[in-house]
This record gives C-alpha cells, sequence and structure tokens, in this order.
C-alpha cells in the first residue's frame, strides 16, 4: 500500500461515505468541478453526479443553513468551508441554529462542516485561522481537529454517521506534508476520544493538530536530554476526553499545554481548570502552556514564525516545567 | 388561475382564523394574570395571512412558522394546547419546556421546522428542505414566512438567491405588517413593494392582500403548484396590518391612530364574515356550531396547560447531543440506485449559457457532454432545448 496524505485521507473518508450512503451529499464554493480550492473533493462530482455535490454561490449563511434544511429530511450532508476563517460568516447559523436545534426541539443536525485551518503556510489573516474556541464554547456542536492521516479518515467518517453537528478542522500545513499507510479495511476513530502519541514519564503535553507534530518533535529533543515527555493528541476538543488527560497528569504530575490557537481563551485554559479540578494534589508545578501570540495572524514569513509556536519554544517550556 | 373551495373548506378557514384569534385572547388573559412565562406576541390582524397560506400546502409539504404564524401551526394540525404549554412554559409543551412561543417543531409527522428568533434564517433552512425533498424525489414544498423588517438581514438574501439558482420548491411569504417593532417599513425598505426584491433572484414575486384570506390562499396555491411543477421559488408579499405592539408589553404609540383605524375597517375576521355571509355559504346555525367547537376546544385546552405540570429540573441537563435517541431514516420516494455510480456519474464541465458580454447573447456552438442548469439536476446535453432567456417575472398586483 502507497501512503497517502492527510489531504488524500480525508477524500478517501467523502468518497467511502458517499459510496456506502446516499444519503451522504456535499456542498459549497467550488467544491464541483474545480474539486475545491484545495482539491479535497477532486472527482467526486464526476462519480457521484451534480445532485450529489453541489457548487454553491459564496454564501455561507446559505450552505450550513441548507445543510440544515437537509439533514432534517434524513440527509448527511458535509459542508465545506473554502477556508475555515470564513466560518466567521455564518457563526449565527452555526451557534444559534445548528448548536441549539436538538436541545430545543429534539430536532437532530447531523451535519458536518469542514474546512482547512490553521497557519505556518503564510495565508495572513484571513486565511489562516484556528477558530475552534468559538466552538467548543457553544454547547451542541463537536469539534474534531485531526493531526494525523488515519485520524483525518476516520473521524470524518464518524463525523458524516454522527447524528450531532460536528465541525471538523483540516490543517492546511498538514494537507501534503504528512503521510502514512491507511489500513486496505474500513475502520472509523470515535469521537471524544484522546490518544496517547508518546510515553513518558517526567511531564504531558497536550496538544493536537500540527502542534502536535511539533510536540512530538519537541519531546524527542528532551529525551535527548533524558527528560522523558508522554504526549497527548486531543483528536476531540468537544466533548473533551478529561479521563485520558486526568489518568496522564496523575502518572507525569507535570503538565504543558500546547497550541496554535491565541493564547486568551484557548483551550489550555480550559484544560488547566479541569486538571485543578481534577488532579490538584497530583501537580507537581504550574500548569504552562505555549499558545500563538494573542494578535491576528500576521502574514509576512519572519512575522508569522514569530507568532507560531515552535519546536524550541515548546522544547523551553518543558526544561522549564521539568525543573519542578 | 383559480382554485376552488367547498363550503366546507370556506368553513374551515373561518374555524382556524377564529380559534387563532381566540387562543391569542385567551393568551393576553394569561399573560395579564402572569401565567405567561416571558414576552407574548400577537398576530391580531394577520391571522388571515398565516391561515390562508398554509391552507394552500399539501400534509407532506413542509413549514417553518414565525412568531405571528399561530393561524399556520393550527393548519398543520397543532392544538391549542401545544401552543398555550409552549407560553406557559410546561413539561407538557412540544419543547418539554426548553423553549417558548412559536419555537417548536415536528419532523416526522407534520413536518414543521421550529424558527429561532434570529430573523432570516429559516429562508436558507427551509431552502435545504426544499431541496433534499426533491432529492429523495418527494414532490413537497417548503414554504416560511418573514416579515418587512426580516427581509432587511444578510440570511434572507442568501437564502433566497440559492433557492434561485437552485429552482428549489420553496415559498418565501413576506408579511408585510408594516412595522418591524417599532420602525416603520419605509425605513427597512426603500420599496413601494416588497414583491419587487423577487427581481432581483429572477423569480417571480407576487402581492396578495393579506387581509383576505380567500385571495390569501388563490394566491398561495398558484405559487404551490408552481413550485411543485418545477418552476422553482416564489415570493408573496402579503400586505397586512400588526394590530399591536410587537410584543404585549409594547403599547405601539409610535403607530398613528389613523392607520390603526384604517386596517381595524379592514379586519381579515370581519371581512371574511361579512363574506360568508353574503355568498351564503352559512347560517346562524353552522357558525354557531363552529363557535361552540372553539369555545369547547379552548376551555379544555386551557385546563389542560394550567394542569400541567413545569419540568424537572434535571432536564436542563439533558438532549444536547443526539447520541442514539433518534434513527436517521431518509424516505426515498426514487430509486436510490440512481444515486449511486456508476447510474450517478457525470462529466465535471460546465456549459455556460451566454459569453456574458454587453452585446447579443453568444452560445457556445457546440453543447459539452453534460450541461448543468440552474437546479443542479443531470441532463444529457440532447435533451436540452435552447430557450431563449426569460426576463424577470414582474409583481402581479392582485387585490
Amino acid at each position: 500500500m502507497a501512503a497517502v496524505t492527510y489531504l488524500e485521507a480525508i477524500r478517501q473518508a467523502l468518497f467511502e461515505e458517499m459510496e456506502r450512503d446516499p444519503a451522504v451529499v456535499l456542498l459549497g464554493e467550488d467544491v464541483g468541478v474545480y474539486g475545491g480550492a484545495f482539491k479535497v473533493s477532486v472527482g467526486l462530482l464526476e462519480r457521484f453526479g451534480w445532485e450529489r455535490v453541489i457548487d454553491t454561490p459564496i454564501s455561507e449563511t446559505a450552505i450550513v443553513g441548507a445543510a440544515v434544511g437537509m439533514g432534517y429530511l434524513g440527509l448527511r450532508p458535509v459542508a465545506e468551508m473554502q477556508f475555515i476563517d470564513f466560518i466567521a460568516c455564518c457563526f449565527n447559523q452555526i451557534t444559534n441554529f445548528v448548536a441549539k436545534s436538538h436541545y430545543r426541539w429534539g430536532a437532530p443536525v447531523p451535519l458536518v462542516l469542514r474546512g482547512p485551518s490553521g497557519g505556518g503556510v503564510h495565508g495572513g489573516p484571513f486565511h489562516s485561522a484556528n477558530p475552534e474556541m468559538y466552538f467548543v464554547h457553544t454547547p451542541g456542536l463537536k469539534v474534531v481537529y485531526p493531526a494525523t492521516a488515519y485520524d483525518a479518515k476516520g473521524l470524518l467518517k464518524s463525523a458524516i454517521r454522527d447524528n450531532s453537528p460536528v465541525l471538523f478542522f483540516e490543517h492546511k500545513f498538514l494537507y501534503r506534508r504528512i503521510k502514512e499507510e491507511l489500513p486496505a479495511e474500513e475502520y472509523t476513530v470515535p469521537l471524544g476520544k484522546a490518544v496517547v502519541r508518546r510515553e513518558g514519564r517526567d511531564l504531558t503535553i497536550v496538544s493536537y493538530a500540527a502542534m502536535m507534530h511539533t510536540s512530538m518533535e519537541a519531546a524527542d529533543l528532551l529525551a535527548k536530554e533524558g527528560i522523558e515527555a508522554e504526549v497527548i493528541d486531543l483528536r476531540t476538543l468537544l466533548p473533551l476526553d478529561r479521563e485520558t488527560l486526568l489518568a496522564s497528569v496523575k502518572k507525569t504530575n507535570k503538565l504543558l499545554v500546547v497550541h496554535e490557537d491565541t493564547r486568551t481563551g484557548g483551550i489550555a485554559g480550559e484544560i488547566a481548570a479541569l486538571v485543578c479540578e481534577g488532579a490538584f494534589e497530583d501537580l507537581d508545578g504550574p500548569v504552562m502552556r505555549v499558545t500563538s501570540l494573542d494578535t491576528p495572524v500576521p502574514y509576512s514569513p519572519p512575522l508569522e514564525e514569530r507568532f507560531l509556536p515552535n519546536v524550541s519554544s515548546v522544547a523551553n517550556a518543558a526544561r522549564e516545567l521539568a525543573k519542578y | 388561475m383559480t382554485f376552488s373551495l367547498t363550503r366546507e373548506q370556506h368553513l374551515e378557514l373561518y374555524y382556524y382564523m377564529k380559534l387563532n384569534r381566540a387562543l391569542e385572547e385567551q393568551l393576553v388573559r394569561l399573560f395579564r394574570q402572569n401565567k405567561v412565562v416571558g414576552g407574548l406576541y400577537s398576530s391580531l390582524g394577520q391571522e388571515a395571512t398565516s391561515v390562508g397560506t398554509a391552507y394552500a400546502l399539501e400534509p407532506q409539504d413542509w413549514i417553518a412558522p414565525m412568531i405571528r404564524n399561530v393561524g399556520a401551526l393550527l393548519v398543520k394540525g397543532y392544538k391549542p394546547r401545544d401552543i398555550l404549554t409552549q407560553y406557559m412554559a410546561r413539561y407538557t409543551s412540544p419543547t418539554l419546556g426548553k423553549d417558548g412561543t412559536s419555537h417548536f417543531g415536528d419532523l416526522k409527522v407534520r413536518h414543521v421546522v421550529s424558527p429561532i428568533s434570529m430573523l432570516g434564517d429559516l429562508i436558507p433552512v427551509m431552502t435545504g428542505v426544499a431541496m433534499a425533498g426533491r432529492y429523495l424525489g418527494q414532490k413537497i414544498v417548503a414554504m416560511t414566512w418573514i416579515g418587512d423588517g426580516g427581509t432587511s438581514t444578510g440570511a434572507f438574501h442568501e437564502g433566497m438567491n440559492f433557492a434561485a439558482v437552485q429552482k428549489a420548491p420553496f415559498v418565501c411569504v413576506i408579511e408585510n405588517n408594516q412595522w418591524a417593532y417599532s420602525t416603520p417599513v419605509g425605513r427597512q425598505v426603500p420599496l413601494r413593494d416588497l414583491a419587487d426584491r423577487a427581481r432581483a433572484y429572477g423569480i417571480p414575486g407576487f402581492i396578495v392582500d393579506g387581509n383576505d384570506v380567500v385571495a390569501v390562499y388563490q394566491t398561495t396555491k398558484e405559487a404551490v403548484e408552481r413550485c411543485r411543477a418545477g418552476d422553482g421559488p416564489v415570493i408573496i408579499e402579503a400586505k397586512t396590518m400588526r394590530m399591536r405592539g410587537h410584543a404585549q408589553h409594547d403599547p405601539a404609540e409610535y403607530v398613528p391612530k389613523e392607520m390603526f383605524e384604517y386596517w381595524k375597517a379592514r379586519d381579515p375576521l370581519d371581512q371574511y364574515e361579512k363574506f360568508l355571509t353574503e355568498s351564503k355559504l352559512w347560517d346562524t346555525k353552522s357558525r354557531a356550531k363552529i363557535d361552540a367547537r372553539i369555545e369547547r376546544e379552548l376551555k379544555d385546552d386551557l385546563e389542560y396547560a394550567e394542569n400541567s405540570p413545569f419540568p424537572p429540573p434535571e432536564l436542563a441537563e439533558q438532549g444536547v447531543y443526539c447520541d442514539g435517541c433518534h434513527t436517521l431514516e431518509p424516505q426515498w420516494q426514487r430509486p436510490v440506485e440512481e444515486l449511486r455510480p456508476p447510474k450517478s456519474s457525470a462529466q465535471a464541465l460546465w456549459q455556460v449559457e451566454s459569453f456574458g458580454g454587453t452585446e447579443d447573447t453568444v452560445a457556445p456552438a457546440k453543447p459539452a457532454a453534460a450541461t448543468v442548469s440552474g437546479d443542479g439536476a443531470r441532463r444529457p446535453a440532447a435533451a436540452r432545448k435552447a430557450k431563449p432567456a426569460k426576463p424577470p417575472v414582474r409583481s402581479k398586483v392582485r387585490r
């Protein structure tokens, strides 16, 4: 089996789910004839036709709204944001209509809203965002942000089959930069479960998406210095896998959270609070965090490099924490 | 086109309008007794629009009512008790007390989508309902209402535009009741007729006297039939008047007294009663029978609502996600095989209908292997006839 990219894994998930279930339809801007701005949906129109792969006007609110209506008749729509930054254009539809539907009146919204997210590709302030925390703060949604090709495929399949609305963030830096061999047989990855990527005894590094790879690199570096970091990949941000986090902190007694999202209101704060609630007695040091700056994502390469966390900033924080 | 109504149907229209009004009068009494939780919204003066539009639909059709469409909910089969318990926040209400007012619905039987307070959002949602119905092979029409003020939203535009390019079987009723809270329609929209908004989407825009229930029914029926025939969405502007404030707390002092008087003389229920008498469609006896039925139903349902418990507090924690509590079963009314490869497979090529210059339209000499029409349906090029570009249909005035 040839190794496939993170992007190809997502395409495979869409392809296989559409093959499996005619209730699965795809809609978004330029997803059909063009195959999507990043070519995630290439070939889907040819195979599944005009009724199932729908090129929409530039109308994010209409894309999400129409997907909700389709879901009410039992379809399983996958809606694409061309860049996840544009999710702000349909914030109301997601937070008020989608998220509250099942709670208010028992109407499930089996919608997947997916799109290329994150920085590191010099996309500037409007093509690099990590807006996941707006939605982690919205009860009723599920929020997924995979770090590997295997997870991207398995989580997307689970998201499509889930009866609750799932926001599926795809890290565009990873699209064509990582590759792995995927099982030939059908598989899914459950929502709401974190995974331990690397076992360690000295401290826990919690991360997700592209920063999971940065954290792994930092852990390799630290290992050479005799610091054994355990690395946890959250995979799903909402609902958060409390058990896996607490079990690891109880083992290592130290916690560092690394995310590419900006600092204030990032998920590190939530994780720090839940570790204080659930494992305070086990902590041997402060909960630390390495995050992006509290600024918009800047455009020019030296600025964006300054903005983003990197291997050395993660390793430095880990060394600091290991001293406790 | 005229769609005739039987005597029974005429009387049924009266029943729904009168029930709508009597139910809301009951709600006002409950509000004054502090038994309504939160705000109370009145559709006094707009009953003909709610009832007449919804009455033009078939049971399989879908609606998404707005706050002043109690009449449409009644036509769709909801009972006064559903609305009473909603406003009184009881456990027996359709939302079990999780939401109030007309914010409830039913996906399985009545095909009603719950509105939300943010105006305009239902337009794209019902566009999606209409598209999904077509996709599943169901012959459904989706309908929603929006106020004059709600047409100022971006969601309205995005939804109407998408419905129009998709030729979705969707009817949007603009209920022009002259006031968006305290702001008159002239400050919302610089148009005399809101039906003219339809021209921006290249779809028909009908105008109807929203206080004439039969005219509303006829106009809506025509729009619904167009949709069912696959001719795409329609906007209907129903001209009417909100005869109370935005909600019960609002005395509407900003409305000129003469304006209320003008519309009071055109009260939809008074007018319809007069019509029924003049047309000899009822007599004192048949009228009294309907009125007694309404009185009885309201009395029973009020008793039911007042004796209903509030929800148990722990309910607040439940139902955020659908974790296996619902099974989703799309109702296919076409062979599913059409949507599976290789039958679904298509050539991914646009065929543009003109080159878009300012001179007379130049069309491609030879059509590509497949063409895409506005409805997104796949068709072989041979089946496509070259049609001259149709000018947008101008608003029709029906009074």
